[in-house]
C-alpha cells in the first residue's frame, strides 16, 4: 500500500486527522468571525450579541445540548464500529520498537529533545507552558475584545497565542506523527521506512564556531554570556523602545507584569532560535556547563 | 390515545416523579431548570447569543459529554479487567474474543479519549479568541488550564493499562522525562548534591519502581481510574459553578 495512505489510516492517527480538520475548520470559523465583527466596529456598528436579549434555558439552550450530545453519540459510534482500537504485543522489555513514541498530544514536547536537552524539553518547557498559560489573564491587562472574536483590538495577543497553539504545540505533534521514523529521523510521509539508514550529521557548539572549544572555561564564559544576553537584551530592548515610544503601555503594565510577560516570550521564542541554529547551522549546545547544557 | 395521556398523567406514580404538570408558560419553563437537579447546573435565563452554536461551538459541554461516556465505559470495562502485568493482556484479548461488544467498548473509550483531547484543546482555543479569560473569569481560566493538562494526564495513565508494547514503550519515553527533573530526577541538573538515585527520584515515585513493571501497571491504573477522575470531578464542579457566579458565558458588555 502507498506509505502515505498507511500512516494517515493507522487507527490512532485517524484521530490526528480527525484533529487536523477540525482545528482548521474552528481556526478559519474564529478568524471568520473575528473579521466580520472588525468590519461592523470599525463602521460603528454593535459587535455580534452585544444588544440582544435574554431567552429562557428550557427549551433552546437544552434543545441544542441535547442535538449535539445525539450528534457526538452517533460520532462516536460510528467510530467505534468502523475502526478498532489498536493492541500491540504483549508489553516485552527486551525489544525497544523504533521508534518509541509518545502518547500523540505529547509528540511536540518528545520532538523538542531534537533540540533541546530533557531537563528543558520535557520538564522546564511543559512547566513554563502550564504557568504561562494560567498566567495569561493576569498579564494581558487590555479590557477590550471581552465576549466576542476580534483581531484589531488584541493582535498581539492573538498572534503571541496562534504561534504558541498551532505552530509550537500543534504543528509540532503532527511533524511527530507522521514524520519522525526510526531513529527519529525524518522521513516524508510517502517514503518506506528504512530501519538501516543512519545519518551522519557532524553537529558542533556554538563556540567552536569562533575556535573555542565549548569545555573550556573560556567557552563556558562565552556560551553564558551568550544565553544571559540573550535573556537581558530581550528584556532590555522592548523595554527601552516602549519607554520612548509607548511609556504609558509600560506605566500600566508595572515592572512584575512586564518581566513575566517578556520572561515568558524570550522562552517561548528560544524554541524556534534553537531549531534554526541546530538546523541551519548545525549547533547542538550554546552554553556547555558541568551540570547542564543549554 | 388522549385519554390514555391523561390517565396516566394523573396516576400517583406519575405525579410523584414528576409532580406537576407542564405547560409552556414563563414560571413552568424556569421550574424544568431549577426543578430538575441535572438542569439546574444552567441558569434560567440566557443571552440569546450564547445560545447560537457560532459563539460556543459547544465545545465546553463536548468535552464533557465525552467524559461522562469515558466514565461509564471505563466503569464498564473495569469489570473485565485486571491490573496485574500477569491478566492485563489477556483481559484486553478477552475483550476482543469473548465479551459480548467488547470491541466496541473499548474501541469507544479509546476514541472517546482521543476525541476529548481534541476537543478540550479547541475550547480552549474558543476561549481564547473570545477574550473569556479577562475579567472576571480569570481564575476560571486557570482552572480550565488544569483541567486541559489532568485530561492529558487521564489519558497518559491509561495508555499502559492494556500492557502492549504500544503502552509500556509510551510510558518509558514518558516517565524518563521524570528522571531529568532538575534536582529530583537522577539524571537532572544537581540531582547529585541531593544525592538522587534511580531508586529515590521522581521518576521512581511515578512508577513505584526503577522500570515499568507490576507497581507502574498498578499505579497508573489508580491514578487513571480513581485519583484523576475524582480531582477532575472536583475541579469541573468549580469550572461550571464559576461560569455562572462569574456571570454566564460572556458576552459584549452592553
Amino acid at each position: 500500500m502507498n506509505p502515505f495512505i498507511e500512516i494517515i489510516t493507522q487507527p490512532d492517527n485517524i484521530a490526528i486527522v480527525i484533529m487536523i480538520i477540525m482545528v482548521t475548520f474552528f481556526m478559519g470559523w474564529a478568524f471568520l468571525q473575528a473579521y466580520q465583527n472588525d468590519k461592523l466596529k470599525a463602521a460603528g456598528l454593535p459587535v455580534e450579541g452585544e444588544n440582544d436579549r435574554d431567552v429562557d434555558t428550557f427549551k433552546p439552550l437544552v434543545r441544542i445540548e441535547l442535538i449535539i450530545t445525539l450528534a457526538v453519540m452517533v460520532g462516536l459510534t460510528i467510530w467505534s464500529i468502523a475502526v478498532n482500537a489498536p493492541l500491540e504485543e504483549i508489553a516485552n522489555p527486551t525489544i525497544t520498537p523504533n521508534p518509541a513514541k509518545a502518547p500523540w498530544y505529547f509528540l511536540g514536547l518528545q520532538e523538542l529533545l531534537v533540540y533541546f536537552d530533557p531537563w528543558l524539553a520535557g520538564v522546564v518547557l511543559p512547566t513554563l507552558i502550564v504557568v504561562g498559560l494560567i498566567a495569561i489573564p493576569y498579564i494581558d491587562i487590555n479590557p477590550k475584545g471581552n465576549g466576542y472574536y476580534t483581531f484589531e483590538e488584541r493582535k498581539y495577543a492573538i498572534l503571541i497565542f496562534s504561534f504558541g497553539f498551532f505552530i509550537l504545540w500543534l504543528l509540532l505533534i503532527v511533524i511527530g506523527v507522521f514524520f519522525r521514523g526510526p531513529g527519529w529521523l525524518w522521513y516524508w510521509p510517502w517514503q518506506e521506512w528504512d530501519h538501516q539508514r543512519v545519518v551522519f550529521e557532524p553537529t558542533r557548539d556554538l563556540t567552536s564556531l569562533v575556535g573555542i572549544d565549548s569545555r573550556s572555561l573560556a567557552g563556558f564564559i562565552i556560551g553564558a554570556l551568550v544565553v544571559g544576553g540573550y535573556f537581558v537584551a530581550g528584556m532590555a530592548a522592548p523595554y527601552r523602545y516602549w519607554k520612548k515610544n509607548n511609556p504609558e503601555l509600560l506605566a500600566q503594565l508595572g515592572m512584575v507584569r512586564y518581566v513575566t510577560i517578556m520572561f515568558l516570550f524570550i522562552s517561548m521564542m528560544s524554541i524556534p532560535i534553537k531549531m534554526i541554529l541546530r538546523l541551519v547551522f548545525l549547533i547542538k549546545y550554546v552554553w556547555i556547563t558541568p551540570w547542564f547544557n543549554v | 390515545m388522549k385519554n390514555l395521556t391523561e390517565k396516566v398523567k394523573k396516576n400517583p406514580i406519575w405525579k410523584s416523579i414528576f409532580r406537576r404538570d407542564y405547560r409552556n408558560n414563563v414560571r413552568d419553563r424556569a421550574l424544568a431548570i431549577f426543578g430538575n437537579v441535572f438542569l439546574h447546573l444552567h441558569p434560567v435565563q440566557v443571552r440569546e447569543s450564547a445560545v447560537k452554536l457560532r459563539f460556543t461551538w459547544g465545545m465546553g459541554g463536548i468535552t464533557f459529554f465525552s467524559f461522562i461516556l469515558l466514565v461509564i465505559t471505563g466503569v464498564v470495562l473495569m469489570f473485565y479487567y485486571h491490573p496485574s502485568i500477569e491478566q492485563a493482556y489477556s483481559d484486553i484479548k478477552d475483550l476482543e474474543f469473548q465479551v459480548p461488544y467488547g470491541v466496541i467498548l473499548r474501541n469507544m473509550h479509546r476514541w472517546a479519549a482521543h476525541f476529548m483531547v481534541i476537543v478540550v484543546m479547541i475550547h480552549m482555543f474558543r476561549v481564547f479568541m473570545t477574550g473569556s479569560y479577562k475579567a472576571p473569569r480569570q481564575f476560571n481560566w486557570g482552572i480550565g488550564v488544569i483541567l486541559l493538562v489532568l485530561t492529558f494526564l487521564l489519558s497518559f495513565t491509561g495508555y499502559l493499562t492494556p500492557w502492549d508494547q504500544l503502552g509500556f514503550w509510551a510510558i518509558t519515553v514518558g516517565t524518563n522525562m521524570g528522571a531529568a527533573t532538575p534536582l529530583l530526577g537522577y539524571q537532572g541538573p544537581f540531582s547529585e548534591y541531593l544525592h538522587i538515585t534511580p531508586y529515590n527520584d521522581i521518576r521512581f515515585a511515578l512508577l513505584g519502581g526503577a522500570q515499568v513493571g507490576a507497581n507502574a501497571l498498578l499505579r497508573s491504573y489508580i491514578w487513571h481510574c480513581v485519583a484523576i477522575p475524582l480531582i477532575s470531578i472536583i475541579l469541573m464542579f468549580v469550572h461550571f459553578w464559576r461560569v455562572r457566579k462569574d456571570g454566564g458565558i460572556s458576552r459584549p458588555q452592553k
